[in-house]
């Protein structure tokens, strides 16, 4: 269709379905994803992402239209994919009865290694995943950041060609997602591939740099960080009052100065706004500005100010609408931008 | 083995949690590019076999169905019919040992349905899946492991035997050939479970079905008494049952006998069961 230009692709799919009764699951996804970068497949929860992601990875068979892994079919020629991926899936794919180096050992000899060649292999991953003082505990005893580097480790005893990576960072606490986030760009820094699936955007956004947006089985938006924000386009601003009694005056003054509906917090001194700024002319910070300069005009007193990136609920809200009303033009202007 | 070092258990679980991983070595790791080749069939099978060994070191209460439950079955269904069906308790365990052994362990086999049930709801087996390893490798392996598991339940239920006075006339050879011919047949017979396990969704089910299937099979067999007294249609049935030939086979051979035509039964029902359902087991498991 688009004729993708890349030199070689690590993933192509053309058409992809997978349906579950009278679930489409996955209802014709288009993906092209280049070699050597981190691909964000960014969306809320039921919208495919795993199922996508479990026929690239030859477990699922899939019910309709193509998907090539380094140029091989996930169907016809599953054994040469399974050959050059991982995945390491949206639950522990370890054994949580085993220790973590019997895990890994297991896992090396499954691949070819000798049982010397394995055992070297996993205490090296272990040390290198800081898990070496738990090596001999039973997985199930470790915490949620434990499990989660233990698993990707797993994934990488042989160093993959692509590495499939389903939420790899849900229910983590944020520290254990850093240390997630430092190993996902060590790894493809030394040339592998990552597709990344993800609910957050701020994750899509230090990590992928594509990023397709799915929801309900379909792609609605790809593209860069950059392109994907531009599209959306619209930040939310929270304001703090001094006095609560101002709040309706400044309620007033925020609808007028940004065009939008102004919602009323919880706590009587707040208010949060959105922020359009492909509406018009100035951007979003500077409508933001200029909102913040006439309320101080109309002697409200403002405590605190903050524009705030779009949410992930707003950049879909803001792809769907956009999708009904000018038809096909994200998906248009979003493909075909530079690479940053 | 050797890295297992379960100090201070339990306890500065959080002080390990917050160790970094090290990006220079993780690169350093990343950097072999080269893969060994596959490993064989038989390679890639034992590798989970000795997943199964590690996983009963690790949850030894899993061995509770190969220890208690053989020991209860022997116990209670001597002392039950030997005095009213043999006339005493020792002229009835030479005839019911090896029954009572085939009977058990053939009850064993529907655990293994229960813990590839269990197993394959877990995210491991994606893992197992996206190998590129030999397909059946790891229902082989949980099969390999099982039938550790019913040498373990037969070396149990023949020390009880010996010691309230099964005496085999077939000596070290007859009862080791009678416990072979045993496990072959249980390792066939087992595909039946895996494949119940790929294909029911919950533990309970899987239970519920063996029963069905394993009550009827084991108790219409000839393993407590002499068919000769059951009416014509039962006979029928009981004769031509697996589970009677395996236990004729095997109370045969520990009898210092030479059972041509039982063993040729035994190994041809098992040579069925493994085509049969090991086929299904595996159209199952790639389809999942």
């Amino acid at each position: 269709m688009s004729g993708h230009p890349g030199p070689e692709l690590a993933i192509e799919t053309a058409g992809l379905v997978k349906v579950f009764g009278e679930n489409r699951a996955v209802d014709g996804i288009d993906l092209a994803v280049p070699t050597g970068t981190v691909y964000g497949v960014l969306g809320p929860n039921g919208a495919g992402k795993t199922t996508a992601v479990k026929m690239l990875a030859t477990l699922l068979r899939p019910d309709g239209g193509e998907a090539r892994v380094f140029g091989r079919d996930v169907v016809r020629e599953a054994d040469a994919v399974r050959g050059r991926v991982s995945l390491t899936g949206q639950y522990a794919s370890v054994d949580e009865d085993l220790t973590g180096t019997e895990n890994l050992v297991l896992l090396g000899r499954l691949l070819g290694h000798s049982k010397p060649a394995a055992r070297a292999r996993s205490a090296q991953l272990l040390e290198a995943f800081g898990l070496a003082e738990a090596a001999g505990r039973q997985v199930k005893n470790y915490s949620g950041g434990m499990r989660r580097r233990i698993d990707i480790a797993a994934s990488i005893l042989n160093t993959p060609d692509l590495l499939f990576l389903d939420e790899p960072t849900t229910g983590l606490d944020p520290r254990s997602r850093n240390q997630v986030w430092d190993i996902v760009r060590a790894v493809v820094a030394q040339g592998t591939t990552v597709l990344l699936t993800t609910q957050y955007l701020d994750e899509a956004d230090h990590l992928a740099s594509r990023i397709a947006v799915i929801d309900r089985g379909k792609v609605i938006a790809e593209g860069t960080k950059g392109e994907l924000k531009a599209s959306v386009g619209s930040g939310s601003v929270h304001l703090r009052l001094r006095d609560p009694a101002q709040r309706p005056e400044a309620e007033r003054v925020l609808t007028r100065a940004l065009d939008t509906a102004v919602q009323l917090d919880a706590d009587p001194v707040a208010l949060t706004a959105t922020v359009n700024g492909r509406a018009s002319d100035l951007g979003a910070a500077e409508q933001a500005a200029r909102a913040l300069s006439e309320l101080t005009a109309a002697g409200i007193t403002v405590d605190n100010f903050a524009l705030g990136q779009p949410s992930l609920d707003e950049v879909f809200l803001a792809l769907t609408d956009q999708k009904s009303g000018t038809t096909d033009e994200t998906t248009d202007e979003t493909t075909t931008g530079a690479t940053a | 083995m050797s890295t297992v070092a379960t100090k201070d258990k339990g306890q500065g679980l959080d002080a390990l949690a917050l160790e970094a991983p090290k990006a220079e070595e993780l690169a350093a790791l990343l950097v072999s590019k080269d893969r060994p080749p596959r490993p064989s069939a038989l390679s890639a099978s034992l590798t989970f076999g000795w997943r199964a060994m590690l996983k009963i070191k690790h949850v030894p209460e899993q061995l509770f169905d190969v220890t208690a439950f053989p020991i209860m079955m022997v116990l209670m269904y001597t002392y039950l019919f030997g005095g009213a069906l043999a006339g005493s308790v020792a002229e009835y365990i030479q005839f019911l040992l090896p029954g009572i052994l085939t009977m058990s362990i053939v009850m064993i086999t529907m655990y293994t349905g229960v813990s590839v049930n269990t197993d394959i709801t877990k995210g491991v087996f994606d893992r197992f899946r996206t190998l590129p390893i030999w397909r059946p490798a790891p229902m082989v392996g949980y099969l390999l492991g099982d039938v550790i598991r019913y040498l373990i339940a037969s070396v149990v239920m023949l020390t009880v035997g010996l010691v309230i006075g099964y005496r085999p006339h077939g000596g070290v050879l007859g009862v080791v050939a009678g416990v072979a011919l045993l496990m072959v047949f249980a390792f066939a017979f087992s595909w039946i479970w895996t494949m119940f396990g790929l294909l029911l969704r919950t533990e309970k089910s899987v239970m519920g079905v063996s029963m069905m299937v394993i009550f009827p099979l084991t108790f219409l067999s000839n393993v407590f008494v002499d068919p000769k007294t059951m009416p014509g249609w039962l006979q029928a049935f009981v004769n031509n049952s697996p589970v009677t030939h395996v236990a004729t086979a095997v109370r045969e051979l520990m009898a210092g006998n030479w059972p041509a035509a039982d063993i040729g039964w035994t190994l041809g029902w098992s040579a069925v069961l493994l085509v049969v359902f090991g086929t299904v087991t595996m159209r199952l498991y790639n389809r999942k």
